[in-house]
C-alpha cells in the first residue's frame, strides 16, 4: 500500500509473569508477538482469530490503551508507539474504539448526554452552551431520538446502547475506528442493523475500520481485507474474496472449514484441529501452529516462518503453503 | 510452608518500619518535642537545655536520631520516664500482666459466647433466636463502653452491692485469688460485650457461608449426623476467618481495655496510658504506642501462621 | 456489583423499597432524622439557656416540674437544654469527622486503586501501619497535642479513622477500572483526574454512602470517649461526653445525670448503625435479607 493510514510493524505486547512472593519476573506472556498490519483510508480490515489469540490486545495496543513493548505504530505517517499522553492527544481524536460489551462500555452513572458530551469537554471543542446541539446531532446520526440524552444507559436495549457507543466514537470525527467485536454481544437480528449503520457511516465519512471478530460470517459481510491471527502472530493476510476461496495457511483453512456453509449441498471437507491452543506464556518454537498443523514438517518446529507474498495483497506466514 | 512463613515475616518488616516512623514522628510533633519535661520547666536554663540536647544526641540530623532511636527500640532501650527516670519498657511491662488478664478473660468469655450465639443463629437462620441475636449484637455495638461500665457499676456495685466497683484487690487482700476474681467480673463483662457482639456477627456469617458449600450438602447426602457435620466439616472451614478476626481485633481490644481500665481503676496498660497522658509523660505514651503496635503486628503474624497451619492450600503455596 | 452497575433513577426506587422492608433500619433513620431536627432547632426546643446557672435549683430530678422537664445538674443548669445543645456539638463533630474520614479515605483509596504499582503499595502499607495502632491511642495522643476546639477534635477523629474507607474504595476501584467505560474514556484522551473523579468515583458511591453512615456512629462514639477522658469538648460547652464526666462525680446519689447523656449517645450511635446496616442490605443485593 502506498500511503496507508495505519502501518503497524513488528508490534509486541509482552506481559511479565511475576512470582507471588518477591515479585521477580519468572516468565512472559507473549500476547502479541510481532504483528504487521496495514489499513488504508476508508478501508475495512478484519482481524480474526480464536479467543486468546491476541486480536483484542493488538487493537488496544494500536490505540495505546495498552503500552506496546516493542515494534512500531505509524498513524498518518507519524510514529506513535512511544508517544506520551500529551503528544498522543491529537491522535486520540483521529482513532476511536467501539467495544464488545455495550453494558460495560457506557458509564452507568452518567446520562447519555453526559457520555456523548465528554469527548467535547476533554478536547475543549465548542462551548458548554452548544454541546446539547452537538449531542442531539450525534444521536440523530446513529438513529436515536434526541430525548435519549436525558436518560441513563440502563434504560436502553443492547442494540441502542451499541449505537450510543458508536455515537461516542464518532464525536471527535476520527479517521479510524477499531471495532472490538462490536456486534458479537447482540441478538442476531440486531447485529445486521448495527453493521449496516457502521457501513453507512463509512460510506458517508470515509472512515477506516479495523473489525476485530471471531465471526467469519460478519467478516465476510464487512471486510475489504482480512488478517488471520494465531497465538500472537498474523498467519495470513488477504483480500476478502481471496481469503474465503483461496486460503493458503493450514490454520486459515481449518478456521474456514468450521463455518457452516450457507449454500446447501456445497460442502467443504471439514478439518478438525487436534489439541488445544497452547498458552501464550509458553508458545511452541518455530511456527506457533506446528503442534496442531496437519502438514507440519521438522523445519516448522525450528524456523519461524516469515510472511511471504503469494499474490498481490496476499501474504502467508507458512513454510509449506503453495506459492 | 517454610516459604510462606519467611514471606510473611518479611512482610512484617515494612510494617515495623512504618510503625516506628509514625512513633518517632509523633514524638517530635509533641509540644516541646522529646525534651518537653525540660523545656516546659521554667527553672531550667536555656544553656542547660542545649547541654541536655547534646547528651541525648538531639543536635544530630533527624535521620541519625531516628536510627539511634529505632535501634534502641529493637534492642530494648525504650528511654526513660520524665518523672522518676525509670526505664519506659519496665514501666510498661509492669502493667502488662493486669491487662493481659483482663483481655484474656474478656476474650475467652466473648469467644465462647459469641461463637455459640453465632453458630446457633446460623443453624437456625431467621428463627426468633437468630433475629434477636443479630439485633442484640447491633445494639451491643452501639453502647459506649464507658457508659455501659458506669451502668454496670451503678446496678451491681451501688444498688445491689454484689461486686466491687473498681480496683484489682481489696486493701490488704493483695494476692487473694477470690478477691481478684470478684474484681474481674465487671470489667470482663463490660469489655466482653462488644467483642461478643462482633464474634457472634462474624461467626454467624462465616458458618452461613460454609454451610452453603457443596461439600456440606455432600456430607448431608451421605448421612453424616448434624452434630458431626457441624464439628468435623463446617468448623475447620469456618475457623479461618475467625482466626483472622482475632488478629484484626487486637487493636480494638486495646482500645476497649483502655476505657474499661479507666472506669474500673484496673491497674493495667490502658490506665497507665491515661495517667501518662494526664502527666504529659510522652516517653511512656510513645513507648505504649510502639508496644501495642508491635503486639498487633505479632498477633496478626501468629493468626496468619495459624491459618496456614490448618489450611493445606496455604501451606502448599 | 450490580448495585453500582445498575443506574441511578430506577435504582433509587428499588433501594428505597428494600430499605423500607428493613424495619430496624427505618427506625434508625427515623431516630437520626429526629436527632438532626432537635439539634438544628435546639434553641426553639430548649426550655432555657444551657449555661444558665441557678444554684438554688441543684439536682432537680426529672419529671418533677415543667420548668426543668429532665431536671437540673450540680450547678442548677437545665439538663434537657444541655442535652439538646450537647447533641448539636456531638452531631457536628460526628458529621465533620465523617466528611474528613470519607474524603481522606476515598482520596487515598481511589489513588491507590487507580494508579496501582508502587503508589498502591506505599499507600496500602501506610494503611496497614496506621491500623496497627489502637484508634483510641492515636486519638488521645494527637488530641493531647492540639488545643481542643470543635474543628480540631473533628479533624483528629476523621484523620485517625479513614483507613477502612480507603480499603473499601480501593477494592471497588480495582474492580471498576477494568471495565470498558474506563478504557473508552482513556481512548478519548481523558486525564487521569477526570477518569478518577468523573468516571470512577460516582460508581463507588454505594459503598462510600454505607461507610459514611457507619462512620458518623463511630465518630460520635469517639467524641464521647475523648470528651469523657477530658481531651475532647471543653466545658462550659456541653457535649454528651463531658456531661457524663461531670455526672460521674455524683453518680451514687443522682444517677439520672449519667443515664441521660449516655442514653442519648447510645440512641444516636444505634440510629446511625441501624441505618447503615439497612443501607448496606438495600444497596448490595448479594447481602439481601431474603430473595
Amino acid at each position: 500500500m502506498a500511503d496507508p493510514l495505519l502501518k503497524v510493524s513488528g508490534l509486541e505486547v509482552h506481559f511479565p509473569i511475576r512470582s507471588p512472593f518477591l515479585r521477580q519476573r519468572v516468565g512472559t506472556v507473549r500476547a502479541v508477538d510481532g504483528v504487521d498490519l496495514e489499513v488504508g483510508r476508508g478501508e475495512t480490515l478484519a482481524l480474526v482469530g480464536e479467543s486468546g489469540c491476541g486480536k483484542t490486545t493488538t487493537g488496544k495496543a494500536i490505540l495505546r490503551l495498552i503500552d506496546p513493548t516493542g515494534g512500531s505504530i505509524r498513524f498518518g505517517g507519524e510514529e506513535i508507539a512511544q508517544h506520551g499522553a500529551s503528544r498522543l492527544a491529537p491522535f486520540r481524536r483521529r482513532m476511536q474504539i467501539v467495544f464488545q460489551d455495550p453494558y460495560a462500555s457506557l458509564n452507568p452513572r452518567m446520562t447519555v448526554g453526559g457520555i456523548l458530551a465528554a469527548p467535547y469537554e476533554i478536547h475543549r471543542i465548542g462551548t458548554p452552551a452548544d454541546r446539547p446541539a452537538r449531542v442531539a446531532e450525534l444521536l440523530r446520526t446513529v438513529g436515536l431520538p434526541s430525548e435519549a440524552a436525558r436518560r441513563y444507559p440502563h434504560e436502553f436495549s443492547g442494540g441502542q446502547r451499541q449505537r450510543i457507543g458508536i455515537a461516542r466514537a464518532l464525536a471527535l470525527e476520527p479517521e479510524l475506528i477499531i471495532g472490538d467485536e462490536p456486534v458479537s454481544a447482540l441478538d442476531v437480528s440486531i447485529q445486521a442493523q448495527v453493521i449496516n449503520l457502521m457501513k453507512r457511516l463509512q460510506a458517508e465519512r470515509g472512515l477506516a475500520y479495523i473489525m476485530i471478530s471471531h465471526n467469519l460470517a460478519v467478516v465476510s459481510h464487512v471486510a475489504d481485507r482480512v488478517a488471520v491471527m494465531y497465538l500472537g502472530r498474523v498467519v495470513e493476510t488477504a483480500p476478502r474474496e481471496t481469503l474465503f476461496f483461496d486460503a493458503r495457511h493450514p490454520y486459515t483453512q481449518a478456521l474456514l472449514s468450521a463455518v457452516p456453509e450457507p449454500v446447501p449441498g456445497r460442502r467443504r471437507a471439514r478439518q478438525v484441529l487436534q489439541g488445544d491452543v497452547p498458552s501464550p506464556a509458553k508458545p511452541p518454537k518455530g511456527c506457533h501452529f506446528h503442534p496442531r498443523c496437519p502438514i507440519a514438517q521438522p523445519r516448522c518446529a525450528e524456523e519461524v516462518p516469515l510472511p511471504r507474498v503469494v499474490a498481490p495483497g496476499h501474504a502467508v506466514a507458512c513454510h509449506l503453503a503453495a506459492p | 510452608m517454610i516459604g510462606f512463613v519467611a514471606w510473611r515475616l518479611l512482610q512484617a518488616i515494612p510494617l515495623l518500619i512504618g510503625v516506628s516512623l509514625i512513633g518517632f514522628g509523633l514524638m517530635h510533633l509533641a509540644p516541646g518535642g522529646p525534651l518537653a519535661v525540660y523545656t516546659l520547666n521554667p527553672t531550667i536554663q536555656a544553656q542547660d537545655i542545649e547541654r541536655i540536647k547534646i547528651i541525648f544526641g538531639l543536635d544530630q540530623p533527624v535521620h541519625v536520631q531516628y536510627v539511634k532511636w529505632a535501634t534502641g527500640i529493637f534492642s530494648g532501650n525504650w528511654g526513660y520516664t520524665f518523672f522518676g527516670g525509670r526505664p519506659v519498657l519496665d514501666v510498661i511491662l509492669e502493667r502488662l500482666p493486669a491487662t493481659l488478664l483482663l483481655m484474656g478473660s474478656a476474650l475467652s468469655v466473648a469467644i465462647v459466647l459469641g461463637l455459640s450465639i453465632g453458630v446457633l443463629g446460623a443453624v437456625k437462620r431467621y428463627s426468633v433466636f437468630d433475629v434477636l441475636a443479630t439485633t442484640g449484637a447491633l445494639f451491643a455495638l452501639s453502647f459506649p463502653t464507658f457508659w455501659f461500665g458506669l451502668m454496670a457499676i451503678f446496678v451491681f456495685a451501688i444498688e445491689l452491692r454484689w461486686l466491687p466497683s473498681g480496683g484489682m484487690w481489696e486493701l490488704g487482700e493483695e494476692g487473694n485469688i477470690l478477691s481478684l476474681l470478684r474484681h474481674l467480673v465487671l470489667p470482663t463483662m463490660v469489655l466482653a460485650l462488644v467483642i461478643t457482639a462482633t464474634w457472634s456477627r462474624y461467626s454467624r456469617s462465616a458458618f452461613l457461608e460454609v454451610m452453603q458449600q457443596d461439600f456440606m450438602r455432600t456430607a448431608r447426602a451421605k448421612g453424616v449426623p448434624p452434630a458431626a457435620r457441624l464439628m468435623r466439616h463446617a468448623f475447620p472451614n469456618a475457623a479461618k476467618p475467625l482466626i483472622a478476626l482475632l488478629g484484626v481485633e487486637l487493636p480494638f481490644l486495646f482500645s476497649g481495655a483502655l476505657v474499661t481500665e479507666t472506669i474500673f481503676g484496673w491497674p493495667g496498660m490502658g490506665r497507665l496510658f491515661v495517667d501518662a497522658l494526664n502527666m504529659k509523660e510522652y516517653p511512656i505514651l510513645m513507648g505504649m504506642m510502639m508496644f501495642t503496635a508491635i503486639f498487633v503486628i505479632i498477633g496478626n503474624l501468629l493468626a496468619d501462621l495459624a491459618i496456614a497451619a490448618i489450611d493445606p492450600r496455604v501451606r502448599l503455596r | 456489583m450490580s448495585a453500582t452497575a445498575a443506574a441511578p433513577q430506577g435504582q433509587i426506587g428499588r433501594v428505597w423499597t428494600r430499605f423500607r422492608r428493613h424495619r430496624l433500619a427505618l427506625a434508625g433513620g427515623f431516630v437520626v432524622a429526629l436527632l438532626l431536627a432537635s439539634a438544628l432547632f435546639a434553641p426553639a426546643f430548649a426550655p432555657q439557656d444551657p449555661t444558665l446557672l441557678d444554684t438554688a435549683l441543684r439536682f432537680r430530678p426529672p419529671f418533677a416540674d415543667w420548668a426543668h422537664p429532665l431536671g437540673t445538674d450540680e450547678l442548677g443548669r437545665d439538663t434537657l437544654s444541655r442535652l439538646l445543645y450537647g447533641g448539636r456539638v456531638s452531631l457536628t463533630v460526628g458529621l465533620v469527622a465523617m466528611v474528613t474520614t470519607v474524603m481522606t479515605g476515598a482520596l487515598i483509596g481511589i489513588t491507590a486503586g487507580f494508579l496501582g504499582g508502587v503508589v498502591d503499595n506505599l499507600l496500602m502499607r501506610f494503611v496497614d501501619t496506621m491500623l496497627c495502632f489502637p484508634q483510641v491511642f492515636l486519638l488521645l495522643v494527637v488530641a493531647a497535642f492540639v488545643p481542643p476546639t470543635l474543628l480540631s477534635i473533628s479533624l483528629v477523629i476523621g484523620l485517625t479513622s479513614w483507613m477502612e474507607v480507603s480499603r473499601i474504595v480501593r477494592a471497588e476501584i480495582l474492580h471498576l477500572k477494568e471495565q470498558d467505560f474506563v478504557a473508552a474514556a482513556r481512548a478519548l484522551g481523558a486525564s487521569r483526574a477526570r477518569i478518577m473523579f468523573r468516571e470512577l468515583l460516582p460508581n463507588a458511591a454505594a459503598p462510600i454512602l454505607v461507610a459514611a453512615t457507619l462512620k458518623v456512629a463511630s465518630a460520635v462514639l469517639m467524641e464521647s470517649y475523648i470528651s469523657y477522658l477530658g481531651y475532647g469538648v471543653q466545658p462550659p460547652l456541653a457535649s454528651w461526653g463531658n456531661m457524663l464526666t461531670n455526672a460521674q462525680g455524683y453518680f451514687d446519689t443522682v444517677p439520672w445525670l449519667a443515664i441521660l447523656p449516655g442514653a442519648a449517645i447510645t440512641l444516636t450511635v444505634m440510629g446511625f448503625n441501624f441505618m447503615g446496616d439497612g443501607l448496606r442490605d438495600a444497596l448490595d443485593p448479594r447481602l439481601r435479607m431474603d430473595p
